[in-house]
């Protein structure tokens, strides 16, 4: 397969970041009904939204004339962006590591997950383990440092992981082909994967109790030395508290009920679910325990336990009371994300709205930050996109992004720019090539 | 025993002059570093130090004098991350600083993972590590001083290059061990050789992400393995510090605290390397050591051309080292192939970071990184002073600048009364292409340069070395 071509410059973004008004257009607000009119922008954030809006002061105009304005997309499920391999596969429990550490913001996926409309992104470790790492969710704030990636303020998640991917032994040294010094990795079964978050969490348990116990005598006026700081333990014991969302990724039934009874039995909550092929099965249970359902539109059978995937999954887990969003886990995929999320059309007879929230709305309600972005709503974050055609369809194509109201992407600047970068870059390749020695020919040269 | 040295040091093809405690160098132009160019000036040199200098240096009675008519004086040169003096620890050959091999790198790579080593195999687990509590490839007990082997063909090579000094580190590992200032004597006994035993932590990390990606197959494996580990031997070494000075305090009815030798080498670190090579890998090592409240030195540098870099390192105060392995383009490359942007700017600005660091005001030091044979030094040197680096600046950032950053300033890195008289003498100006170094002078002693190993990079038979009167 060839890779896209494209040499992207943080020069291009942002091109501006003042006061906007993008008029003429159809607003697709996802949670105030579809308009012709107007969105204003102030301070980076959307200050009216209506048929006719009062400019603020030294607004920039986009005529966005037969064009549609649709609230960022937001992907539940990436491994973009990210430093290194996105699994520490060497232990069953691998808490300890975060994405946080390794934000790589020169990730040429983040320039083009934005020009296919993506405005944040949760980005999770990798599934090798049934306890993973932490998690961040970023804005595609692209030429910005790893800090100014960050979405501020959203809560931050852990990655865990049921079935074969965390059960394939010994994943990924040792197991198929382990030597004698690289022993495999516990566990094999989905029984090991259900015994080791437990144990997991049966040690956070323990240590909460520890730093509790150390904080009353604190209170108490006394002097004790603190317990070890445990960077494994840290976050679970986060994930008790409710002070960080837990990610699983799963397929089957069994091991979502699995999963939801051993979140009962610890007393906190599972965030989302993520892929969930089977969540139909047990929609009901997922919507009483309050979970989310992150899953792809119609990608199965790719191994054994999504042999049991059907395209009508969102749909039906939607009618059941589950929020829903379609994600990409993918960044070829993440860059369509809107033509995911009308298939939900297609297989379940969703309402364009509905099938747009499953890929704005509803995954800002899985991350806890719909309060600022995910609809088009006065006071939310300006994170907007611009399609030139009905954003549900495959012909309709990128022309703006707005994070924090300014504009990240510019069709017209990316195409009008690629000449003068193919030939810089044509010019550096002439004078390597200058530079290189004479290649020795055969048996070089003859005295 | 008097008559065994000569020959000893002749065995291991040392050119080595009879070494008389007092000498003096006349008549020659002297490149001070840290004070004016002297033209024509005068070095007086007694017991391994430097006595005098000055344009009418007073030469002592008795002196072993030298003619430095056309010559030039300059301070030894010092390679400010290096594993010269650790033979195992040498690069493979073909490898990094094999004899003109470019390194294929499409874009620039984190510091590459030093295999295990049989000293390391040693104390590390034999088990694969299973977490942080394992203390996985860590051997921060370590000083490179006491690894030092005076027999280590590169001694010669890099002296013979005008180096009369590097910073030596035990790289191996996450947690080497900590470097050492050695000169580059031809001596019996290491530790003559040992100028100051610890100077910093020398850290390294692995993007992982192989099969068997990482040290070995254990944890970590992953990049923010790595960084989680190493921020959990911090907390663990703050901790453990905690629980000792308790302990100290009042051992009557206290658990005792178990003695943790990885700490103890951590703790007992005044400093750490980092390595980072891209400007976010730079953006990411400094917040972490701000984050670990530990003074850093970054070592790579490949992006530092950057217009981000500059800023973003000035923010820090922190000094860098500048490997002068600049990244080459790729020989008989695929023509298919594709390459980015930033992979060619790499190769076409790389040598150009010393000179933009220098206008920027970001204390630098150059460093060999596995480059050992003195043409391929020159040639590197020269590449940064042809993309921007002026002359007196490169030999700075290859003297003083390091001495600084390593705070042995006060004995090293210039010449000046009282600082260690390492010198390197020369005909023509350092770094030019027909320049030769006449001699050089480490802890007093006149050494002359090896002759270049003949083209194809066998490491052969030197020539019978000779005195230079």
């Amino acid at each position: 397969m060839r890779k896209l071509r494209i040499v992207a410059l943080a020069a291009l973004a942002p091109l501006y970041a003042q006061n906007i008004v993008i008029q003429n257009a159809t607003i697709m607000t996802v949670t105030k009904g579809t308009l012709e009119g107007s969105v204003a922008i102030k301070d980076g954030k959307i200050a009216e939204v209506g048929e006719k809006v009062m400019m603020p002061q030294n607004s920039t105009i986009i005529d966005a004339g037969g064009q549609y304005v649709i609230p960022g997309i937001i992907d539940c499920h990436s491994h973009i962006a990210v430093d290194g391999s996105v699994n520490e596969g060497s232990v069953s429990v691998s808490s300890m590591v975060n994405i946080k550490d390794v934000i790589n913001p020169e990730d040429i996926a983040i320039y083009r997950a934005l020009a296919g409309g993506v405005t944040t992104a949760n980005i999770l470790h990798g599934s090798a383990n049934p306890i993973g790492g932490q998690t961040i969710v970023l804005k595609m704030r692209w030429g910005q440092d790893a800090q100014g990636m960050i979405f501020e303020g959203a809560l931050p998640g852990i990655k865990f992981a049921l079935g074969e991917n965390p059960k394939r032994p010994g994943n990924p040294p040792g197991g198929r082909g382990a030597t004698q010094t690289v022993p495999a990795r516990y566990p094999a079964t989905r029984m090991g994967v259900e015994d080791t978050i437990r144990e997991a969490l049966n040690q956070a348990k323990a240590y909460k109790a520890e730093w509790d116990d150390y904080a009353a005598k604190v209170a108490r006026g006394e002097h004790p030395l603190p317990p070890r700081k445990d960077l494994k333990l840290e976050p679970l014991k986060e994930v008790l508290e409710g002070k960080r969302y837990v990610h699983a990724h799963c397929y089957r039934e069994d091991e979502i009920l699995m999963l939801l009874r051993v979140a009962d039995d610890y007393g906190f909550k599972i965030r989302t679910l993520q892929h969930v092929l089977e969540g139909y099965k047990v929609a009901q249970e997922i919507a009483a325990s309050g979970a989310g359902a992150s899953t792809f539109s119609d990608w199965w059978a790719y191994k054994v336990e999504a042999y049991d995937a059907i395209p009508y999954n969102a749909a039906l887990m939607q009618k059941k009371g589950i929020v829903v969003s379609l994600n990409s886990d993918d960044e070829e995929l993440m860059r369509h994300l809107n033509t995911e999320a009308a298939k939900a059309m297609k297989y379940g007879g969703l309402s364009e709205i509905d099938a747009l929230a499953m890929v704005t709305i509803n995954p800002a309600k899985q991350l806890g930050i719909d309060g600022r972005v995910g609809s088009i709503e006065a006071g939310k974050d300006a994170d907007l996109v611009i399609y030139d055609k009905y954003p549900l369809s495959d012909y309709a194509k990128v022309q703006k992004v707005l994070i924090d109201g300014r504009v990240y992407f510019d069709r017209d600047n990316d195409v009008n720019g690629r000449a003068a970068k193919a030939l810089e870059k044509q010019k550096l390749l002439d004078k390597e090539k200058q530079s290189q020695p004479k290649p020795a020919g055969g048996r070089g040269p003859v005295q | 025993m008097r008559k065994l040295v000569p020959a000893l040091l002749l065995l291991c093809a040392c050119a080595i002059a009879e070494n008389p405690r007092t000498l003096a160098i006349r008549n020659a132009k002297i490149v001070t570093v840290s004070g004016p160019v002297l033209n024509p000036g005068t070095v007086v040199v007694r017991n391994g130090l430097i006595e005098a200098v000055g344009e009418n240096a007073p030469i002592p009675a008795g002196a072993w004098t030298i003619d430095g008519e056309g010559m030039t004086v300059y301070p030894g040169l010092i390679d400010s991350l290096s594993t010269v003096g650790i033979p195992g620890l040498a690069p493979a050959p073909g490898g990094r600083g094999g004899r003109g091999q470019a390194t294929p790198t499409q874009s620039p790579t984190p510091t590459p993972a030093p295999a295990a080593t049989p000293a390391a195999a040693a104390t590390a687990p034999v088990t694969r590590a299973m977490g942080p509590e394992d203390r996985p490839a860590t051997t921060s007990w370590v000083l490179a001083a006491d690894e030092i082997d005076p027999s280590d063909h590169r001694i010669e090579s890099v002296r013979s290059a005008g180096f009369t000094t590097t910073v030596t580190f035990p790289a191996r590992a996450i947690f080497g061990g900590q470097g050492s200032i050695i000169d580059l004597a031809s001596v019996q006994h290491s530790g003559e050789m040992v100028v100051v035993p610890a100077v910093g932590q020398y850290v390294a990390v692995s993007r992982g992400g192989g099969m068997f990606g990482g040290f070995g197959a254990g944890f970590p494996n992953a990049l923010m393995g790595y960084i989680a580990y190493i921020r959990q031997i911090y907390l663990d070494a703050e901790h453990y510090k905690l629980l000792k000075e308790a302990y100290a305090h009042s051992p009557r009815g206290m658990e005792r605290p178990p003695y943790d030798r990885a700490l103890e080498g951590v703790l007992e670190s005044k400093r750490i390397l980092l390595p980072a090579n891209r400007v976010v890998e730079m953006d990411r090592m400094l917040r972490f050591a701000a984050e670990l409240q530990q003074p850093v030195i970054l070592y790579g540098m490949r992006e530092a051309y950057r217009p981000e870099a500059a800023p973003l390192l000035k923010k820090y105060g922190s000094p860098v080292l500048v490997s002068m392995h600049w990244t080459e383009a790729p020989r008989d490359p695929d023509p298919e192939a594709y390459r980015t942007m930033r992979s060619l700017e790499n190769v076409d600005q790389g040598p150009a970071a010393p000179g933009l660091l220098r206008k920027a005001g970001v204390p630098f030091a150059l460093y060999t990184d596995g480059l050992d044979q003195p043409k391929e030094l020159q040639r590197a040197v020269k590449k940064a002073i042809d993309a921007g680096l002026a002359r007196q600046d490169a030999i700075r950032a290859l003297t003083l600048s390091p001495a600084e950053i390593y705070g042995v300033a006060d004995r090293l890195g210039s010449i000046e009364v009282g600082k260690i008289a390492n010198l390197v003498v020369t005909k023509g100006d350092l770094f030019d292409d027909h320049t030769q170094i006449e001699m050089i002078f480490v802890d007093g002693k006149q050494y002359k340069p090896a002759p270049e190993p003949p083209a194809g990079g066998g490491r052969g038979a030197t020539e019978e070395p000779g005195v230079s009167q």
